[in-house]
């Protein structure tokens, strides 16, 4: 039985309760979240929206196990993860996370080739397995020509496909994306919510953070967020 | 697929750590060069410090031989010391039989020899004079204080002093002067106008330490010849050489008991036999260069930890600058070792690069020093001969090593404490 069916069994691919997390600057304790609730089903599209400094951006840290709560608890795929170590949660983000950043976060020296493969590097996968999984990705994202390519030698848009297809490398559980289109044109920014919306209907879970109320509409569930309390939660 | 995706069963470890190793390489070639040409001059110096000081001792160490190896040089004196109602302030001189009589008495000995010593004596060979000293000595003399003799000649034997016979070996400076070009052996000098055959001219041997003149400029003739022709019998100095060197005490304290007994003194008196124990000498000699190789070796370790310092630093702006790279690689799931384990990695590959290129640079430097003329200089023959030695290339090796693996752990260290979902966020 594969990671992702186990977790269909359980119900959830997210389950939190109670997450709190409070940044400790010395001086003053911020309290970005004050006791999240949230399950996110397989298959959904979630985007998670409110106004900056509302706490989304904590949120996403902790969904994508770059962060981890003060308090509360939350399972991935139905693995506790709320006191893991840095390690275990380096793999956990390796193996079940595909993060989608605003700015791309692709590394410029190397090829979108090599970008693709990075998370497969990071999960021991075999050179020929690699190869054969990036060129299949970069095909997926309509990159197949542009392999060779650095990151500085794209489009805005190209890049974000390139981001998207590595997010895509290690067939994670979840796509992550933080502001996926904040950077884009509005015909560069169509064509990943076109593509967010393919990898959707392929059966893959998406959760979104964004400003974007087009992209928003695009997902079939909203969760908005006002000082570190989810406000409304609707679904379409 | 995630099937396709398993990892292999081997778990990714030092393989990874090589392969983003190489990945990060390919950039910052200038950064790279510059960095590896600071470890190299600092491998350089410390390399050649150290094997000027290893080309140090090994002359010290020759010259040092060149006198005799583990023999005492005893002066006769005078006594300060009443003793069995004599008082203080006699004169002691031992004759040349006392010789058998140490021989005879102190165990242990390998060798006993008196030494009669004539400051101006005139040296004639044709129309030719040089003043020297001259030596009466014995046999065993010549190899307790190294006399080596020159192919076609030899030292005294024990039939030419029974027999009294008149050769004479001589110093090379000695023989140079007087023969010139020529080959002095077979030929026949007058030695304050006796006749006598020259045997043997002792080969060019570096010599530090003398007490009666340097032996290149000395004639050497048998002891009862010297008696013979010049009428002493009074010894001026004794050389021995104990059979084992860790008995030099024991041996010089029972020559002081023999003697005392003959001539009457107290054997604890040390004022009646002056000694030099080049045993004794010969460990303060060795913890002198042992001191200044050390020395050395700091000033060069030190030089090379700028070097390292210098590293370290790139190593620094390197995570400075990949701070957002390090990041990402984390959120895509890197492991703290795979971050500092490329970059311990780089320090170390920097380091070692230098250090091999320093020392290929020194071996080529010490190569055009050696093939420098010494022309005779001292200051050549003790300073022009540095060494590379087997402990130099491992010290040198091990303080690159730990130099390389701090110059990177500590920028790996802080690359390692980089929060992710802090360098992600912002532009």
């Amino acid at each position: 039985m594969s990671d992702t069916s186990k977790a269909l069994a359980n119900g959830n691919i997210i389950r939190m309760e109670g997450i709190r997390k409070v940044y400790d600057t010395g001086k003053i304790q911020v309290e970005a979240l004050r006791g999240i609730d949230l399950e996110v089903d397989t298959g959904e599209f979630v985007a998670v929206i409110g106004p900056s400094g509302s706490g989304k951006s904590t949120l996403m840290n902790l969904i994508g196990c770059l962060d981890t709560p003060t308090d509360g608890h939350y399972e991935l795929s139905g693995q506790s993860v709320a006191k893991m170590k840095k390690d275990e949660l380096a793999t956990v983000r390796n193996r079940r996370v595909g993060f989608v950043f605003q700015n791309f976060n692709l590394l410029p020296q190397i090829s979108s080739f090599e970008n693709v493969e990075m998370p497969l590097l990071f999960g021991g996968v075999s050179r020929r397995k690699r190869h054969q999984r990036v060129e299949e990705l970069m095909e997926r994202v309509g990159l197949g020509d542009r392999m060779d390519h650095k990151p500085t030698e794209l489009s805005g848009g190209q890049m974000q496909r390139v981001a998207v297809a590595r997010a895509l490398a290690m067939d994670p559980d979840i796509v992550l994306a933080d502001e996926p289109t904040g950077n884009l044109d509005s015909s560069s920014g169509g064509d990943i919510m076109e593509l967010f919306a393919e990898l959707w209907e392929q059966g893959r879970t998406m959760v979104v953070i964004t400003h974007d109320a087009a992209l928003a509409r695009r997902a079939n569930r909203q969760v908005e967020i006002h000082d570190g309390l989810i406000t409304t939660d609707t679904r379409s | 697929m995630t099937d396709m995706l398993t990892p292999k069963k081997r778990r990714p470890g030092l393989g990874m750590v090589f392969q983003l190793f190489w990945r990060a390489s390919r950039v910052q070639r200038k950064r790279a060069i510059l960095t590896v040409a600071s470890i190299a001059w600092g491998t350089l110096s410390l390399v050649l410090l150290m094997a000027f000081g290893e080309g140090l001792g090994i002359a010290l160490g020759e010259g040092w031989v060149g006198m005799g190896v583990n023999i005492a040089v005893i002066w006769p004196g005078e006594t300060t010391k009443p003793w069995n109602g004599l008082p203080a302030g006699r004169a002691i001189r031992p004759r040349i039989d006392d010789m058998r009589l140490l021989r005879e008495r102190v165990p242990d000995l390998m060798g006993v020899s008196g030494e009669i010593q004539r400051w101006r004596t005139n040296f004639t060979y044709g129309e030719k004079t040089v003043n020297g000293p001259i030596k009466g000595v014995s046999t065993v003399w010549g190899l307790m204080r190294n006399q080596i003799p020159l192919a076609g000649g030899r030292f005294l034997n024990p039939l030419d002093d029974a027999q009294r016979r008149r050769v004479v070996f001589l110093g090379y400076a000695l023989a140079e002067e007087l023969f010139g070009e020529e080959e002095g052996v077979g030929e026949t000098i007058l030695i304050d106008n006796v006749p006598y055959t020259v045997i043997g001219v002792m080969i060019d041997k570096m010599q530090m330490g003398a007490y009666s003149g340097m032996d290149e400029d000395h004639a050497v003739i048998p002891i009862r010849t010297c008696y013979a022709q010049f009428g002493e019998d009074k010894v001026s100095t004794i050389i021995i050489k104990p059979l084992e060197p860790e008995n030099m005490k024991q041996t010089l304290a029972e020559v002081a008991k023999v003697l005392g007994a003959k001539y009457g003194f107290d054997p604890t008196d040390e004022r009646v036999l002056g000694t030099w124990d080049t045993v004794e000498s010969g460990r303060i000699r060795d913890n002198f260069m042992f001191g200044i190789k050390l020395f050395l070796g700091i000033i060069g370790a030190l030089t090379l930890t700028v070097g390292g310092i210098g590293v370290a630093n790139i190593m620094y702006a390197v995570v400075k600058e990949r701070t957002r790279e390090i990041g990402v690689k984390m959120a895509l799931g890197a492991k703290a070792n795979w971050i500092t384990g490329p970059l311990v990695l780089e320090g170390l590959t920097y380091t070692l690069l230098g250090g091999v290129f320093g020392l290929l640079m020194a071996m080529v430097v010490i190569v055009l020093i050696a093939l420098a003329p010494t022309d005779g200089s001292a200051a050549m023959r003790y300073l022009g001969k540095p060494t590379l030695s087997v402990p130099i290339a491992l010290s040198t090796a091990g303080i690159l090593g730990i130099i390389g693996m701090l110059a990177g752990y500590f920028p790996a260290r802080r690359a390692a404490s980089i929060d992710p979902a802090e360098t992600l966020r912002y532009e």
